[in-house]
This record gives structure tokens, C-alpha cells and sequence, in this order.
């Protein structure tokens, strides 16, 4: 269980979370929907211990505090899978899936055949064995963030954040990956907080979803609970409506009235 | 520039133990008189069995006292500058970091110059305080120059250049000032500045090696940390390193390797950048290897440079900074030139 307690960041002055709280149980996908800036990468960031927050905020994993653990042991207990930013194009997939056995090596990062064998069945798990040996460079947005969750997936832990998993994927891949989200959750008893834009992603996959709006908690529950007209319109500015989906009844929001450009 | 094809069936580290010794027996035979390979190998494992064939012995002086212990100088300056090029370059995360264009080796020359101007006595500590000092300001030239280039959280090939070429200027200035004002011992250093190898002898050799074997020491085993680090801060700490710990235990290690290097062979550019960016085309990215294969490589480099230096216009020699310049600053403009077609990094 991952808990997160009255977690604040500032940059400067400017407040980007607010006193931030929540639970993400064993064998749970929790979703972070929320309007562009309202701080989802920030709390990925901030539970992974990169960015600094207030005294007082803590991230807990059975009593373990996570903020005040040394970077190899923290990364032991929780992965994270970034945005895809500019990978060093010269390294290919295997070496750096094995980067995230790092934890686990001694400083020469020396592996051993256990390594290997996690490496390998990471990349199973994300259907990218056939490009193993292909430098990362060469790759579409769409694997090279395949690639980043099979090396979250060698770094082995209880806890997975995951930031925007899906931007760059197209439709077969978003449902993929999600489904195997869902799978390391509720099969292998990850406790998983993914950040996603498409709430009927996050409807549809995900177990529980928490709204962030400028740097609050606005509501967490089940995507019933959650993704209602009031409270979705309210954070997105913009009105819309909410019907079951036909497959499986969960909730899918449709914007009602599109507008160019928002107000703010 | 892709390897020759039947080179690449061969282990790069066999490969370039292999050219390394080469460059060294080549090093050893070539000057004002010619020893044959045969020769030179002849006396040194004679002078190691401790009886050299009396047909050499006219050799023995020069090879035992005069070119062997030039030969050591060369390669582990070399050593240290290829290892700390790519040392730099990756912590900058640019392929076009290198102790000389970065501003490091002038600022370790400066800081040499004026602890030799200051006219210590002949002592164990007099001969240190050159090394330390050049220590002391090439630790202060790398952190001013990556002050300045840095751009939040990135250090852009232009800032960083432009910041090091900035600050190489100002050093050499002041280096230049320092020179002319003293007498004697200084004067002399003109030679030593521009990368020659004046200070022949072993005790040259025995005054660069507990440097190199803590800096160039840390830097081989900092591969895996340089790895992680390329893929930005916030991924390798989020992967387990302590990122602020690693980078200054390898920006100090890779400067005390440039300072030992500038402090005991003068000021040599250019085999931090072209070594590193040569193997990297060749055997990959991993720092792990290609910090190991940039030691192995910047010896040999270095030698065969010294060689050049040796024969262009025998019998006089070049200072070989002049003809490491002449090769590298080609091929700094031919790797900027690609970095900008490929976006290389």
C-alpha cells in the first residue's frame, strides 16, 4: 500500500501541489485525471523523490517513509515510467531496459543471469523482444515508451508510477498497455498511481480515480463517483455529459459544448 | 567511419591493447637514431631479467632513460585525457565536452604556472604544489564553466564552448602575463605549456601516477553511473543513483586526471574529444567500455602523436599540442557539423 500523505510543492512561490493526501491499496490502479497544469507530473515527481516538498509531507510504504530513503532503496520499493523525453539514442532497448535493474548491481553494474532473465521477461511483457537489440534512437514515441515501462517493469517493486503512459501510443498500444497495467495490478498485486488525459481510459481500466485541479485533491472514488457532469465540467471548464459506455457501463464523458480556446 | 570489417570480429579491448603496444615499441624507436623494434624489446626485457646483451648496451641509455620514460609520460597523459574527455562528455551529456575546449586544461595550466612562479624550494612538497594547484583551478574552471553554460537543467553545446572558450582566453591570458613577467624557471615553461614533453625522466613519471591512479581509477568504474545519467537526472535517481553524489565524485576524478595530465605534459586538446567520439562510432555508447577503451585509446593516440611531433621537421621537435591541435580542431568542426544534422544526442 502506497500512502501518501499532506504532500505540498512550491516552485518559487507558486504553489503546485496543496496539501495533497492519497491511498493507493496493493492490487490497485489508481487514476490522476486533471486539466493540463494542475500538477500530475509534479506528484509523480514528487512521491519519486525528485523534486523536493515541504517538511511534513510524507510518502509511506509499509512505515517506510520514502522521501527520507536513499535513492537505490527507494528504488527498490517504486518504479516510475517518465514521458518520453529525448532518450540517448545510442543505447538499445536491452541495455536500457538493464539500467533498470540498477537497484539490484553493484556500482560496476555488473548483471547476473537472474538479471538477464528479468530483462527478457520484461520485454515479453510489453511485446518488444523483436526489438531488442535496436538502438533507441531509431525508435517510434510509441516503443520507446514501451521500452521505459519494460525497464519499470525489470526494477521489480511493489509501487509503479506511471506519467502520461499513453500520449504517444496509438489505439491498440493504449489499450495494451492499460490492460497490462490492469493485469500487474490486480494479478500481481502492484499498488499502481497512473496519470492519464483520457478519462475514458481511466474510466475504463482503472479502479479508482482522483481528480487534481491547481495542485488539490477535488475528488477521489470509483470513475461512477468521479466522472459526474458537475465535477468534471467545473475542472475542465467546460460542460459535458456522461453516458454508460455500451460494452461494460462504465462511465464515458462526452464534451457538449466545444470551445476553441479555454477562458483561463 | 565505420571499423575496418575484419577488425571487428576481434575484442575492442584486445584490438586496442594491441595498437596501444604498437604505438609504444614505435614511441620507443623513433628519434635522432632508430632502434629497431626488435631492439628496443630486446632491452627491455634484458634490463627486466637484469642483464642486458652487450651488442645493445649502446642502446640501453637511450631507451632505459630517455625514451621508455617519455613513452610512460605520453601514454598515461594520454590515458588520462581520453578517459576524462569521455568522462566529461558524459556528465555534460555533449559530445563535444573535452578537457581543452571545455577550459579545464588552461585552467590547470594557470594554476601550475603560478605555483611555479611562486618558487617553492626544492622539496617533496614543491613538487607537489604544482599538481595541487593546477588541481585547485581546473575544480574551479569546470564548476564556473558549467555555472554559466547551464541552462535550467541542460548545458547546451553552445553555452558550454562558448563558456569554456571564454574562460580558456582569460587563463591563457593571465598564463601568458605570469610568463612574461618572471625569469628562468618559468620562461622555460613556454615549451611545457603548449603540450611538450620536456619533463622527460622518471620522476615525471613517478609524480603523474598517484594522480592518475585516483582519478583515471574512479573513472573507469564510473561507467554504469554515467549510463544512468544519460537518460537526465530525474531518471537515474528515480533508477537508484544518488545523482549529485556520482556527479561530483566523477567531475573531481575526471579533474584531477586533466590537472595531473596539464600539470606533468603542459596543456594537450583535443584527445579528450576526438578518442571517446571515435570509439563510441565503433563499439557503442556504454560508458562502461568506452571509459576503459578512451584510457587504452588516448595512450595510443598520444604516442603516435608524440611520434608525429618527433619526425615532421627532425631534427627539431613539435610541441605535441600542435599536433593534436592540427588534427583536432578538423574534426571538432566535422563533429559539430554532424551533431547538428543528426541531433547526435
Amino acid at each position: 500500500m502506497l500512502l501518501i500523505e499532506s504532500l505540498t510543492v512550491s516552485y518559487g512561490t507558486r504553489r503546485i501541489l496543496d496539501n495533497v493526501s492519497l491511498t493507493i491499496e496493493n492490487g490497485e490502479v489508481l487514476a490522476l485525471i486533471g486539466p493540463n497544469g494542475a500538477g500530475k507530473s509534479t506528484l509523480v515527481r514528487a512521491v519519486s523523490g525528485v523534486v523536493l516538498a515541504h517538511p511534513g509531507g510524507v510518502v509511506r510504504k509499509n512505515g517506510v517513509n520514502l522521501l527520507s530513503v536513499s535513492p537505490m532503496e527507494r528504488a527498490r520499493l517504486l518504479s516510475v515510467v517518465p514521458q518520453i523525453s529525448s532518450l540517448p539514442p545510442a543505447f538499445t532497448v536491452r541495455e536500457t531496459v538493464m539500467l533498470g535493474r540498477t537497484p539490484y548491481l553493484n556500482f560496476l553494474g555488473q548483471v547476473s543471469a537472474q538479471d538477464e532473465a528479468m530483462v527478457q521477461r520484461a520485454l515479453e511483457r510489453v511485446d518488444a523482444l523483436d526489438l531488442a537489440e535496436r538502438p533507441v534512437g531509431e525508435l517510434s514515441g510509441g516503443e520507446q515508451q514501451r521500452v521505459l515501462l519494460a525497464r519499470a517493469l525489470a526494477q521489480n517493486t511493489p509501487i509503479m508510477l506511471l506519467d502520461e503512459p499513453t500520449a504517444h501510443l496509438d489505439l491498440q498500444y493504449q489499450v495494451g498497455l492499460l490492460e497490462l497495467v490492469r493485469t500487474l495490478a490486480h494479478d500481481d498485486g502492484l499498488a499502481i498511481l497512473i496519470a492519464l488525459h483520457d478519462l475514458n481510459l481511466a474510466a475504463r481500466y482503472t479502479d479508482r480515480v482522483a481528480l487534481l485541479v491547481s495542485g488539490q485533491v477535488k475528488a477521489v472514488g470509483t470513475p461512477q463517483q468521479v466522472l459526474i457532469p458537475e465535477l468534471i465540467g467545473e475542472a475542465y471548464h467546460l460542460p459535458v455529459s456522461v453516458i454508460p459506455h455500451p460494452f461494460d457501463g462504465s462511465p464515458l464523458v462526452l464534451p457538449r459544448a466545444p470551445r476553441a480556446f479555454p477562458k483561463s | 567511419m565505420p571499423l575496418p570489417n575484419p577488425m571487428r570480429r576481434l575484442s575492442p579491448f584486445t584490438l586496442s591493447a594491441f595498437f596501444l603496444l604498437l604505438a609504444a615499441v614505435l614511441s620507443i624507436a623513433v628519434g635522432s637514431v632508430f632502434i629497431a623494434p626488435g631492439d628496443v624489446l630486446r632491452v627491455i626485457v634484458g634490463a627486466l631479467a637484469g642483464s642486458i646483451p652487450p651488442e645493445l648496451e649502446k642502446h640501453a641509455l637511450i631507451v632505459l632513460s630517455l625514451r621508455l620514460p617519455r613513452t610512460v609520460l605520453m601514454a598515461l597523459t594520454g590515458a588520462a585525457l581520453g578517459s576524462s574527455g569521455a568522462a566529461y562528455q558524459g556528465l555534460f551529456r555533449n559530445p563535444l565536452a573535452d578537457p581543452y575546449l571545455i577550459g579545464v586544461a588552461s585552467g590547470a595550466g594557470l594554476g601550475a604556472v603560478i605555483a611555479m612562479s611562486i618558487q617553492w624550494p626544492y622539496s617533496f612538497w614543491g613538487l607537489m604544489a604544482v599538481p595541487f594547484s593546477a588541481f585547485l583551478a581546473a575544480m574551479l574552471t569546470v564548476f564556473s564553466v558549467y555555472l554559466l553554460a547551464r541552462v535550467g537543467r541542460t548545458v547546451p553545446t553552445t553555452n558550454l564552448i562558448l563558456a569554456g572558450v571564454a574562460f580558456s582566453s582569460f587563463a591563457t591570458a593571465l598564463t601568458s602575463y605570469l610568463m612574461l613577467r618572471s625569469t628562468g624557471e618559468v620562461r622555460r615553461a613556454l615549451g611545457w605549456i603548449m603540450g611538450g614533453s620536456t619533463q622527460a625522466g622518471w620522476d615525471a613519471v613517478l609524480g603523474i601516477l598517484p594522480y592518475l591512479v585516483i582519478g583515471v581509477g574512479v573513472l573507469v568504474f564510473s561507467g554504469h553511473a554515467l549510463n544512468l545519467l544519460q537518460f537526465g537526472n530525474e531518471q537515474a535517481q528515480q533508477l537508484g543513483l544518488p545523482v549529485s553524489r556520482a556527479k561530483t565524485v566523477i567531475l573531481v576524478a575526471a579533474s584531477l586526471s586533466t590537472a595531473a595530465a596539464v600539470a606533468f605534459s603542459g596543456i594537450i586538446g583535443f584527445v579528450g574529444l576526438i578518442v571517446p567520439h571515435i570509439l563510441r562510432m565503433w563499439w557503442g555508447a556504454d560508458y562502461r567500455r568506452l571509459l576503459a577503451l578512451s584510457l587504452l585509446g588516448g595512450a595510443t593516440f598520444l604516442l603516435v602523436a608524440d611520434v608525429l611531433s618527433r619526425i615532421v621537421i627532425a631534427p627539431q621537435e613539435l610541441p605535441v599540442g600542435i599536433v593534436t591541435a592540427l588534427a583536432g580542431a578538423p574534426f571538432f568542426l566535422w563533429v559539430l557539423k554532424r551533431a547538428k544534422n543528426q541531433g547526435y544526442w
